[in-house]
């Protein structure tokens, strides 16, 4: 009786004794959504364009960070320590298209699948062979330091990454919604073969995509490397974007920002409230099952299309 | 496959409503596919359903097999009636059918896509399965006999162990109907088996089509868009447009019938 | 030339389902037992037993395991390390509360706790379907971690976590734990691995294995010919979680016997799925290849630098390492999709014409 209670309505007297406490575990909570969410786009990005699940996109963003502070360190000012950044993104996209999507058209989405785990290897190597596989601090200079709205404190730091985070959708969308590109991108999406018909350049599309998916690797990169330095253990939040996708409906970019708020905010209620008296690290596995009792009832996650089978 | 034995008994039988669909109505959002939908198909009969594209002919086999549940009417079968059953259900109940786009077991060799008809009437468990040498070899070889049968049957002796996804379109049509007729089935419904065909390969599958008829008695549901392979195959024949059903009757009736003629040839709809 | 079945004529439908119809085939695999029994555990040293003979076998039953979900019935899974870890953890408990238990029985028993949690996390395939069920999957792998990091009575309240195996006996001889010669312990998971595959190529080129396939390849059409999706998936869930969750306690109680929780994380899973993908999907000779493949490659990379006599630091060396096993993937994906298995076929063919191209 004393663990039901303790489970089942303990938790919601500490809420309601201590509200405020409760705000800011909320806020901590879509606070690290938007960092899910942010890696969780570059995933949907490259799913939207070619179907592949790119398992590398977590490496990717410890390759960017790391290539931010390589350059950073070689004494370049920031905005072309950015350039020079991105430049390398651009790169990898195309050599990525040369050395593996290229050779690997038609092939089941499982054998691409694997091959950007096999990538995900080579990235994390390469980055760590050229700049070294210490934490690196990472100082942009991005506003640090709280301030309170009433009882409530405040980063200001989230409020920043909040704010990157929608600007990036809003990009994306206007850039697949108007312009010639974000056109052959979508048309990309729905068929392959339709798309190569009517002339579109599948493989520049690609790189393009690739590339896109790099920048906001970057952006990910910048935000999570101020938060906590650029280390090896940015590869595994690729597991943390991983429920957030599928909760989101894999193709939908809104869906990915709101499926990470709802994550970031019930893993972290739920480790606060519930999570001690199970011991702790809750956060590990909470996304998974909920997204997998989710799927259970909605098969195409919160946003995406409706699976129609025909025969 | 049914002895010749039986083969009398069935003619006689002949006549006997084995299935009948009453005021079918399926409907998906707001496009309505079919329209309180009446039919029914008598044993050992040829039962063609013709009609323009969309007219819901597929949407109707679908419904028989338990694919799509419709909104409204019951389809009754050997004195059965059902309103919702799902497909492996009433796979067992004796239905089998194709498909209008063929839908095979890529992965599987032309023999091993026909035992696969045979699933429903093998018997031994996962341990014997495992064990292999005994019962399960049995099983095995007897099913293998009844499938060899079929080969036989359809002449595609020659493809037995190819992987069905290199086989030639006209080819696969011809397992995937050798894959239904390993359900030995009482109603087998086929979706456009001659789409897509030469004139050759249509008069081949013309004649496996009268022979399943003739000499295993099995009742057959027919789509198909030549007509000429309608009107000579079928004893009964459907018409079906923009969901609902405008004739029914022996081919010659429904040939003649003048909202037959206006829906294939186009009269503006009021 | 050598390699050519004319005149054998088959005269028996049981002859014609034989798994090695040819007589060449016959002799080349009674050949590689015969070395695998008789001449590797007393030629080989006890180092190549260990790093690389005994966790090849054992990712070998992994590996089939796997390829039965994935390979035959289409299920992708990412969670292998979870079941894995349910095996080892099984294995200790019962190898703990009863000593006297034969620890063969103990293993075979084990995977039976691993099918039914398997069974569990399988149910979100009667909803969802490739990479939404691989991603479902993966809540069993963090899931299981978590709860034998977290829960002290799956490891005796080890403090740590850690779960260490005593030492058991066959026919006193010693198995597994300290004092076991790695010869037995070779022999032993060997004469696991030939059951496990003969019994898994047995249900695959039966009903079942025709059930899974058809499942893979077309789901709809597989309901339409009467197959029941549920039973077809979640038995293929059951006796793949089952086969993983003997590996697991091999690979705790005969290859690591120290075992912390962390050996089976994620990275476990995809080290299987690599190796049914590189081996080949739905093949059991892919399983076993791939096995041995993906666990040499490191054990080779490792002592390369070594070998040839290149002074690299230990640092760098692991950075090569992660970029080429992770290049040896692409390499493989874009040689040959299919896996191992194909290229053997494939030289089979090459084979049975040689010396004569056509």
């Amino acid at each position: 009786m004393q663990v039901l209670f303790d489970f089942l309505i303990g938790p919601f007297f500490q809420i309601f004794e201590a509200p405020i406490f409760f705000v800011e575990v909320v806020i901590g909570g879509m606070a690290a959504g938007i960092m899910y969410a942010l890696v969780a786009i570059g995933f949907a990005v490259i799913f939207k364009a070619s179907g592949i699940v790119n398992f590398a996109q977590g490496a990717m963003v410890l390759f960017a960070g790391l290539t931010l502070v390589g350059f950073l360190q070689m004494g370049a000012p920031l905005w072309l320590a950015l350039i020079a950044t991105v430049v390398v993104m651009v790169a990898l996209a195309y050599a990525v298209e040369r050395v593996v999507l290229g050779p690997l058209v038609n092939q089941p989405l499982i054998v691409l699948f694997m091959a950007t785990i096999g990538l995900s290897f080579v990235i994390e190597g390469f980055g760590e062979l050229a700049w070294g596989s210490d934490v690196h601090r990472l100082d942009v200079g991005l506003p640090r330091g709280s301030f309170f709205v009433g009882d409530i404190m405040i980063d200001r730091f989230h409020l920043v990454a909040a704010g990157s985070a929608g600007a990036l959708v809003v990009a994306i969308v206007l850039f697949m919604q108007y312009t010639k590109f974000g056109r052959a991108l979508r048309a990309v999406a729905d068929d392959h073969q339709a798309a190569l018909s009517v002339g579109i350049p599948l493989r520049m599309i690609w790189v393009i995509t690739w590339s896109i998916a790099g920048v906001i690797a970057l952006v990910a990169g910048v935000m999570w490397g101020t938060q906590a330095g650029i280390q090896f253990s940015l590869v595994l939040i690729a597991f943390k974007a991983l429920p957030v996708l599928i909760l989101g409906g894999f193709n939908s970019i809104t869906g990915a920002i709101v499926a990470g708020l709802i994550i970031g905010v019930g893993e972290t209620v739920f480790e606060v409230y519930w999570g001690q008296m199970m011991g702790g690290a809750t956060e590990n596995w909470f996304a998974y099952v909920v997204a997998m009792i989710f799927l259970f009832f909605r098969p195409q996650g919160l946003f995406g299309e409706r699976i129609i089978e025909r025969v | 496959m049914r002895a010749p034995a039986t083969e009398a008994a069935n003619a006689t039988e002949t006549g006997k409503t084995v299935l009948s669909a009453e005021n079918i109505s399926l409907t998906f959002g707001g496009l309505k596919a079919l329209r309180d939908v009446s039919f029914d198909v008598k044993k050992g009969e040829i039962r063609a359903i013709i009609g323009p594209n969309g007219a819901g002919k597929t949407s109707m086999l679908n419904c028989i097999n338990g694919f799509y549940h419709p909104q409204e009417g019951t389809i009754t079968f050997k004195g059965v009636a059902r309103r919702r059953a799902r497909p492996d259900r009433i796979a067992r109940q004796g239905i089998a059918r194709t498909f209008q786009n063929v839908a095979l077991f890529k992965g599987m060799s032309t023999l091993d896509n026909i035992m696969t008809g045979r699933l429903t009437k093998m018997h031994t468990n996962f341990l014997l399965q495992a064990i292999y040498w005994g019962p399960n070899q049995r099983e095995e070889i007897a099913h293998r006999e009844v499938c060899e049968r079929i080969i036989d049957f359809l002449e595609i002796e020659h493809i037995r162990n190819t992987p069905v996804g290199r086989l030639p379109y006209g080819l696969q049509k011809r397992v995937e109907l050798a894959r239904a007729l390993a359900m030995e089935p009482d109603l087998l419904l086929l979706d456009e088996p001659m789409a897509g065909m030469n004139l050759e390969e249509k008069q081949d599958m013309c004649r496996f089509i009268l022979d399943t008829n003739h000499q295993l008695g099995t009742t057959i549901v027919l789509i198909e868009h030549d007509m000429g392979v309608v009107m000579d195959l079928s004893d009964r024949v459907a018409v079906l447009d923009y969901g609902n059903l405008i004739a029914d009757g022996r081919p010659d009736d429904v040939q003649s019938d003048q909202r037959v003629i206006d829906a294939y040839l186009g009269v503006s709809h009021q | 030339m050598f390699y050519r079945e004319a005149g054998q004529f088959k005269t028996s439908y049981a002859a014609d389902q034989a798994i090695f119809p040819i007589l060449q085939d016959r002799l080349f695999v009674i050949a590689v037992l015969a070395v695998a029994y008789l001449v590797i555990p007393f030629i080989s040293t006890p180092y190549f037993l260990v790093t690389i003979m005994i966790p090849s076998l054992i990712f070998c039953i992994a590996a089939l395991g796997l390829n039965v979900l994935t390979g035959y019935a289409g299920q992708l899974s990412l969670g292998t390390g979870g079941f894995m870890a349910v095996g080892a953890y099984a294995t200790f408990k019962m190898t703990t509360m009863f000593p006297e238990l034969n620890i063969v029985i103990v293993f075979l028993l084990s995977g039976v706790f691993a099918a039914a949690v398997g069974v569990l996390f399988g149910l979100p395939s009667l909803r969802i379907k490739g990479f939404y069920l691989a991603v479902a999957t993966l809540a069993a792998q963090f899931f299981l971690i978590w709860l034998f990091n977290r829960v002290g009575w799956f490891s005796n309240y080890d403090p740590s976590g850690t779960i260490s195996m005593p030492p058991r006996d066959v026919f006193g001889i010693r198995v597994v734990g300290s004092g076991a010669a790695p010869e037995v312990r070779y022999l032993m998971v060997l004469t696991l691995v030939v059951v496990f595959c003969l019994l898994v190529k047995n249900l695959v080129r039966s009903r079942m294995g025709r059930t899974w396939m058809a499942v893979r390849d077309m789901d709809i059409a597989a309901e339409i010919i009467g197959i029941r999706l549920m039973w077809a998936k979640l038995s293929a869930f059951a006796i793949s979680s089952y086969l993983c969750g003997v590996a697991g306690g091999l690979y705790f109680a005969v290859y690591l016997r120290t075992v912390e929780t962390i050996a089976f994380d994620v990275v476990l899973s995809f080290v299987v799925l690599f190796m049914i993908i590189v081996g080949g999907l739905g093949s059991v000779l892919g399983s076993i290849l791939g096995a041995f493949f993906i666990t040499a490659i490191p054990v080779i990379l490792t002592r390369a630098p070594h070998d040839l006599g290149i002074p690299i630091s230990v640092d760098m060396a692991q950075h090569l390492e992660v970029i080429i096993f992770g290049s040896l993937i692409i390499f493989f994906l874009i040689v040959e999709p299919h896996g191992l298995a194909r290229l053997w076929q494939i030289a089979k063919e090459k084979l049975r014409r040689w010396p004569f191209p056509y």
